[in-house]
């Protein structure tokens, strides 16, 4: 009895390690997948034009030149960059306000019509944000904000899921909290302002990350929303390098030198605020 | 007792004070739109001006018969191949991107693994990352010299021109199984069809450079869905399983009969959510390919935008994404559908049931 049971533990033990050592290899594998094309993304955008072309596996550059990145400051890159910035500040700064004030009104406040709003809600989050670039553009030309800088912000000031997320944190904050300041007389509004929302923190973070990284990533609707060069976000004008000015020669460097920098902010917020992203990140999915 | 009415009328005014700057940004930029938008899809407005002018000519559902009827020609064919491409996308993209999502979540949840967070980061870094510059990178990682070919000629293969071929994925496997020459398709099914394709056409599988898209997607789209079925499984009580095994159930069994009903609902939502996505695949498109090689990457979301903005054909466009519409939805109605509890559903019977019976009853003493 005792040999057998003796026997059978390192075989147990055995086959746990194996499992392990299969798990980690494919991991690796996946996570190389994963990671090397970013590492060819920074590699090949302190190349030269022919170096790239020739070596495009070799991890390191050479010549080592920032050429790439001089030319992309040539281009309009700087006034996207700007843009990008301006329109995705005021995007989440209004997103955040708005979307916590709605999903506040629909956790908390008793209200007719409450009910219904919600449902409205759920609604629009079930259409599909494609088949809207025509429908809004049409509304942006009739209402003569077309080629403006409200036409890029207005649109996305408010996000469907993000009403969702923050009502959903709301109903979780005991009501007693709130009563006690309302027995001492502060109105709805102050007690949203100064009791609640303090109380919000990590579903603030989090819709923050949401509305920073989806309208610094956004592509139709600036598309749509404008033609005039001087608004072009980031999105709009790389992505029209490659079919446009840059697309024609073999100018892998200066493209991924874009890719990179455009990169780098979703990157540090991604990288500082993560564990609020990977918890919550899935509430917002809504990405093809 | 007049203060709880003015506290309720001062809630009521502060709800809709809270609810309104949101309801009036959705109204706008969401419901009107659509509207408008099915108005032009009844019109042949050409972009200038409004569309509710009154020299704007009403053409009834013109639009939407030039999209399937006979005398659609050239915009009929254009929508069908949009179609077909992306049928063959989504058929690809759901399955491969909801299995390899769960599986690297399988094989990070398991037990005594260490660097997990890495690996997790590794995985879901793309999710994050703009698609316009995943889709520069994945242009230099597929051109013609570039790293994939360069890697493929190492070990002796001699790599596609990606962005260039236009070939089908099926008309390449019969052809390589012998079934058909692919440059001489066999006539049965080349020289008929159905809505201005021909059989062929219509059986050609997505086309090579399709299927670097279909690539790009999978491996950037599946790092949320992986966070998804970690949470769920995360869930599950490791008793369970621990019990499962005692009671002799082999690792595949524990899988099938405890781990895969668990996930039945988070499959539910990425399947969803694969299924709404995929359909309108656009950035990649218009980064990448603008719908070629031959037409062979053209999605109905990137078509309904050249036909608006680059041949100002605003009413065919606007039907073609009402077109769209009522697929993701049919589509997403369709997989509910297959997805729906059949427990529940006996149960929520039989709990109707008793009610209709203990009514009768009540119903029968008080006569």
């Amino acid at each position: 009895m005792s040999t057998s049971s003796s026997n059978a533990k390192p075989m147990v033990r055995d086959r746990t390690a194996l499992w392990l050592f299969l798990a980690y290899a494919v991991l690796l594998f996946f996570a190389f997948i994963y990671l090397y094309p970013f590492v060819v993304q920074v590699t090949t955008s302190f190349k030269t034009n022919s170096d790239a072309v020739a070596n495009p596996l070799s991890p390191t550059a050479d010549p080592f030149t920032l050429s790439a990145f001089q030319r992309l400051f040539d281009t309009d890159f700087p006034l996207w960059a700007v843009n990008s910035v301006i329109v995705t500040v005021l995007v989440t700064v209004g997103r955040v306000f708005l979307c916590s004030l709605a999903g506040y009104a629909l956790a908390r406040i008793k209200f007719r019509g409450r009910g219904a709003v919600f449902t409205a809600l759920l609604a629009v989050m079930a259409v599909p944000g494609v088949i809207l670039l025509i429908p809004k553009f049409l509304v942006l030309n009739y209402l003569g904000i077309y080629n403006t800088y409200p036409a890029l912000v207005l649109p996305l000031l408010v996000d469907a899921a993000g009403v969702f997320i923050m009502k959903q944190f709301f109903e979780t904050i005991p009501e007693s909290v709130e009563e006690a300041a309302r027995i001492d007389g502060a109105s709805t509004f102050r007690i949203f302002w100064s009791v609640v929302l303090p109380m919000a923190r990590p579903a603030l973070i989090l819709l923050t990350i949401l509305s920073f990284q989806g309208s610094w990533n956004e592509l139709p609707h600036f598309l749509i929303a404008s033609q005039d060069p001087d608004l072009f976000t980031l999105t709009k004008g790389v992505g029209t390098l490659t079919s446009g000015q840059l697309g024609s020669g073999q100018q892998y460097p200066i493209s991924m030198a874009a890719a990179l920098l455009m990169t780098i902010p979703v990157a540090i917020v991604f990288f500082v605020f993560q564990k609020y992203l990977v918890r919550g990140g899935t509430a917002g999915a809504e990405k093809g | 007792m007049s203060r709880p009415r003015s506290i309720r009328r001062g809630q009521a005014l502060a709800g809709w004070t809270f609810v309104s700057p949101t309801l009036v940004v959705l109204g706008l930029f969401l419901a009107v739109p659509v509207l408008m938008a099915l108005w032009v899809s009844f019109t042949d407005w050409n972009g200038r001006g409004s569309p509710f002018a009154s020299g704007i000519g009403f053409v009834g559902a013109d639009n939407y018969r030039e999209l399937v009827g006979e005398q659609g020609g050239l915009t009929r064919s254009d929508f069908m191949t949009s179609l077909r491409n992306n049928f063959f996308y989504v058929l690809l993209v759901v399955p491969l991107q909801t299995a390899f999502a769960l599986f690297l979540a399988l094989v990070l949840n398991q037990r005594m693994l260490r660097a997990v967070g890495f690996f997790r980061t590794a995985f879901y870094f793309p999710s994050v990352v703009s698609s316009v510059a995943i889709s520069l990178v994945f242009l230099f990682l597929f051109s013609g010299g570039g790293v994939v070919n360069s890697m493929l000629d190492a070990i002796g293969v001699d790599g596609p021109t990606w962005f260039n071929d236009s070939r089908g994925l099926l008309h390449l496997v019969g052809d390589g199984l012998g079934l058909w020459n692919a440059s001489d398709p066999p006539g049965a099914l080349a020289d008929n069809g159905v809505l201005g394709l021909s059989w062929w056409a219509w059986l050609s599988g997505p086309s090579v450079a399709l299927s670097v898209i279909i690539m790009l997607v999978i491996w950037t789209t599946a790092g949320t869905f992986m966070l998804m079925f970690l949470a769920a499984l995360q869930d599950l009580p490791l008793e369970v399983e621990e019990a499962a095994r005692i009671d002799g159930a082999g690792r595949w069994g524990v899988f099938r009969n405890v781990t895969l009903p668990h996930l039945k609902p988070t499959m539910l939502l990425v399947t969803t959510l694969g299924l709404i996505g995929t359909w309108q695949v656009f950035d990649q498109v218009y980064v990448m390919t603008q719908g070629g090689p031959g037409k062979s990457t053209l999605t109905p979301a990137y078509l309904s935008y050249a036909y608006a903005f680059e041949n100002q054909k605003w009413g065919i466009a606007a039907a073609m994404a009402f077109v769209l519409f009522l697929i993701i939805f049919a589509m997403t109605s369709f997989q509910r559908f297959l997805f729906r509890d059949k427990d529940a559903i006996a149960t929520k019977r039989a709990a109707k049931r008793t009610k209709r019976d203990r009514a009768r009853v009540t119903a029968g003493g008080a006569a």
